[in-house]
């Protein structure tokens, strides 16, 4: 009979230690190639860029890009960064494709949870984003982050919802919010056309300045399409757009020549 | 030979290089300088160029000017806008102002945009970016209207609406989403100004108040505090204090008149030795 | 580890923490206390929001003000939100002031060697009725204090403070001493100059203000109703009263 619990139920290593006897208490040590390959995401490898999102009148609008990159390689060009939770809600991903689609997994499989109770509660935003932060929250406290930055927004009971979560577990809402590079070139529009009038703006008036924002994104984000969706939820519910195409124009620099002295 | 040299050559003096590494490397880093956070932006209209700037010197975190003019300058049809060491913007664009006035001189003629623009370029790539200076070159000479950035490193862009500096992604967002070709002046003053403010409001290294400067070919128009959306609220308390609110001490009262005889010695040699005409 | 040895140290580049800026402060009177902060979140040069609160009421005479990592900062306020209603079921009545600053402290110690990156501010009504500002640093070290700034300004205001609260290079008038505590409507106008201060010379400070005064049971509010935008909160108005007041500040 073996002696050493640690040994039990294990194959024994006659090369190494053919009795078990050292060290005590301690097994043989695994001979695992690939334990120093064992890592938690350090850095986000393929990647969604900005996601925009506003409050309007009747509710809330987010709006993604059809783009996952590799690096510099714009890889996966119909990928959909916009995800209905409920019927509530939506939420909108910029960060580590693969880990969205875990964080998709894991909501969609809180709704079913929610629903199978049959008790006639179901999420709303404001607990979808809530749940979100918690999850985001843990994971980097065990510093095994889901390299994301998320907004969730959406509408119920009359009351429109817009929040932010990150990779951090930072949280924040905000009449108008942007993830990525949308923090530096879409908010400084989207404030001007949004805060402190997000009562009285129309639906058509928000797609308006949204497309507006995606243009100037395309224009300016490397990493950026100009093909993208666009999320509404209000009163009657979540609707996903079909793919939109950005028109755009390159011509402001015609009859300039050269970047210094040349002039032909 | 150890000594050090009694000679001082023109330009800047390296002399501290390795001791400032060595010191950085034992952890006392080199002083901090005062940076313009800043937003800067430079626009072509229809009979010109218009520069613009907000007017926050910071330091880290703490704004250390909140009124400073960050548009320079350069020529009486030329002006440059400067981000990044505020020192730096400062030298180059007054060293290069300097240049320019003597060329001018000596060529005769009136001085042009990409003359500037050449010079500071050169000099920002002799000293391969150790000079912070982010600049907006604006002005309107023979060859009509021209706006160029220069990055520190050297490196020109030649575009009909630019930005610089920490607010230049707020700026640039507004000038994709409103800029055409050919605008009047008031619409681009307008637009510039939107820029500028995009920056105030939206980046923290950006704030105060809007500068503007108009350049058209016969005339240069500077619009100092052109908007000033920031300005500085009443106390709730007026902080005077009681006169004899600072305790002292030891208490020392002098003199501070200072009694004299002066005698006076009229003619003798001392008067001729001072004399020295030559 | 598969093994449950740690024999790979793990090269990790992620860093749990950031700065979200703002400052807040507390001042204790003789009955009341004063608790403010800005209501600015950033991240580097980016406003996140204008308006996310800093300052929480605990109980009817406790508020706490939370600056540093907001992450952090929301979820210890969760936390020790949590444990007090763990108290009223398990007492049937508020902890005390003092307890809720034990309370802190340990739950800050717990977290010691991967701390809350949060400096704290409670400030409320002691059981005697006095007003109290208890200040903790992000480990859990504490004391009791007439006034404290903490924060991204914490440079600017603390002096200041120290200044007009302690009277520091104060000399008073011959034949008269210092007052050991302000009237209400002093501390308010010096809360307010302190943010609108610390909004001209700092970056991360401004947008909005929100200062919470918490008057002590059967003590005169001074005059505070009649502040322009003043808001009651307590529910009883012959217990301790907590009261809201909300400023707008600079933007840029």
């Amino acid at each position: 009979m073996d002696h050493f619990p640690t040994n039990w139920g294990r194959p024994r290593n006659d090369a190494f230690d053919a009795y078990g006897t050292y060290p005590i208490h301690q097994r043989a040590p695994v001979k695992d190639t690939f334990a120093e390959g064992v890592q938690h995401t350090q850095q986000p490898i393929v990647t969604g860029t900005s996601v925009l999102a506003i409050q309007y009148k009747d509710g809330i609008m987010m709006a993604a890009d059809n783009l996952a990159s590799y690096g510099s390689l714009a890889r996966f060009k119909d990928v959909r960064r916009l995800h209905a939770v409920g019927t509530s809600t939506v939420i909108g991903a910029s960060g580590d494709m693969s880990d969205f689609q875990a964080i998709q997994s894991i909501l969609d499989d809180l709704v079913t949870d929610e629903f199978t109770h049959g008790d006639g509660h179901d999420l709303g935003p404001a607990e979808v984003h809530e749940y979100l932060s918690r999850v985001m929250y843990a994971r980097r406290s065990k510093i095994n982050p889901l390299w994301n930055s998320l907004l969730v927004g959406g509408f119920r009971d009359g009351k429109r919802f817009l929040g932010y979560v990150d990779l951090l577990g930072t949280t924040y809402s905000a009449p108008s919010i942007a993830t990525g590079y949308g923090a530096y070139i879409a908010i400084p529009l989207l404030r001007a056309a949004v805060d402190g009038k997000q009562d009285q703006l129309t639906e058509e008036n928000a797609k308006k300045i949204l497309h507006e924002c995606m243009r100037v994104l395309f224009y300016r984000d490397a990493r950026s399409l100009d093909k993208y969706q666009i999320a509404t939820v209000s009163a009657a519910g979540v609707t996903i757009s079909d793919q939109i195409q950005i028109e755009t124009a390159w011509g402001f620099a015609e009859g300039i020549r050269g970047y210094g002295a040349q002039t032909q | 030979m150890a000594t050090a040299s009694v000679y001082s050559g023109p330009g800047f003096d390296f002399t501290n290089e390795v001791r400032n590494n060595f010191l950085t490397e034992r952890g006392i880093p080199l002083p901090k300088a005062t940076s313009t956070g800043t937003t800067i932006v430079g626009c072509l209209f229809k009979d010109g160029v218009i520069l613009g700037a907000d007017t926050r010197a910071t330091e880290g975190p703490i704004v250390a000017d909140k009124n400073c003019e960050k548009i320079h300058y350069i020529t009486d049809n030329i002006r440059c806008c400067g981000a990044g060491t505020a020192a730096d913007t400062e030298f180059t664009t007054a060293l290069i102002s300097s240049n320019m006035e003597l060329h001018s001189l000596s060529t005769g003629r009136k001085p042009r945009v990409v003359t500037a623009m050449t010079m500071l370029k050169q000099m920002l790539f002799r000293y391969q970016g150790q000079i912070g200076a982010a600049l907006v070159l604006g002005g309107v000479d023979v060859t009509g209207p021209q706006l160029f950035t220069i990055h520190p490193h050297g490196s020109t862009d030649k575009l009909p609406y630019v930005t610089m500096g920490s607010g230049s992604l707020a700026a640039m967002a507004v000038f994709e989403a409103q800029w055409k070709p050919n605008m009047e002046r008031a619409e681009a003053l307008d637009l510039v100004c939107a820029a500028v403010s995009a920056g105030i409001f939206n980046d923290l290294g950006s704030g105060s108040n809007v500068d503007a400067c108009v350049i058209t070919a016969s005339h240069t128009e500077t619009l100092r505090n052109f908007v000033k959306p920031n300005e500085r609220v009443q106390k709730e308390r007026s902080y005077t204090f009681r006169r004899g609110t600072t305790e002292w001490t030891k208490e020392d009262v002098r003199a501070l008149v200072v009694e004299e005889d002066i005698t006076h010695i009229t003619g003798g040699r001392g008067a001729e030795e001072a004399m020295d005409t030559s | 580890m598969p093994d449950g040895s740690f024999a790979h140290p793990q090269q990790r580049q992620f860093n749990p923490y950031t700065d979200n800026g703002g400052t807040i402060l507390a001042i204790a009177g003789a009955d009341f206390t004063v608790i403010a902060g800005d209501t600015r979140q950033s991240e580097g040069y980016s406003i996140q929001t204008r308006y996310a609160p800093k300052v929480f009421r605990l109980t009817d005479r406790a508020v706490l003000a939370v600056n540093g990592f907001a992450a952090d900062g929301n979820m210890f306020v969760k936390k020790v939100k949590q444990r007090l209603e763990w108290y009223r079921h398990a007492h049937a009545k508020d902890m005390p002031l003092r307890a809720i600053a034990r309370l802190i402290q340990t739950m800050l110690y717990a977290q010691r060697f991967f701390p809350y990156y949060v400096y704290n501010i409670l400030g409320g009504i002691e059981e005697d009725g006095s007003g109290a500002v208890y200040s903790f640093d992000p480990v859990g070290s504490y004391e009791r204090e007439a006034c404290r700034a903490a924060g991204a300004a914490q440079s600017l205001v603390q002096p200041f403070l120290d200044n007009q609260i302690y009277f520091k290079n104060q000399k008073a008038a011959p034949g008269t001493s210092h007052p050991t505590h302000l009237p209400l409507s002093d501390v308010l106008s010096i809360v307010i100059d302190s943010f609108t201060s610390a909004t001209e010379r700092h970056i991360e400070v401004g947008d909005g203000l929100e200062i919470y005064v918490v008057v002590a049971r059967g003590r005169s509010p001074q005059g505070i109703e009649g502040i322009r935008g003043v808001q009651e909160l307590s529910a009883q108005p012959n217990g301790d009263r907590t009261f809201i007041l909300r400023r707008e500040l600079k933007k840029d």
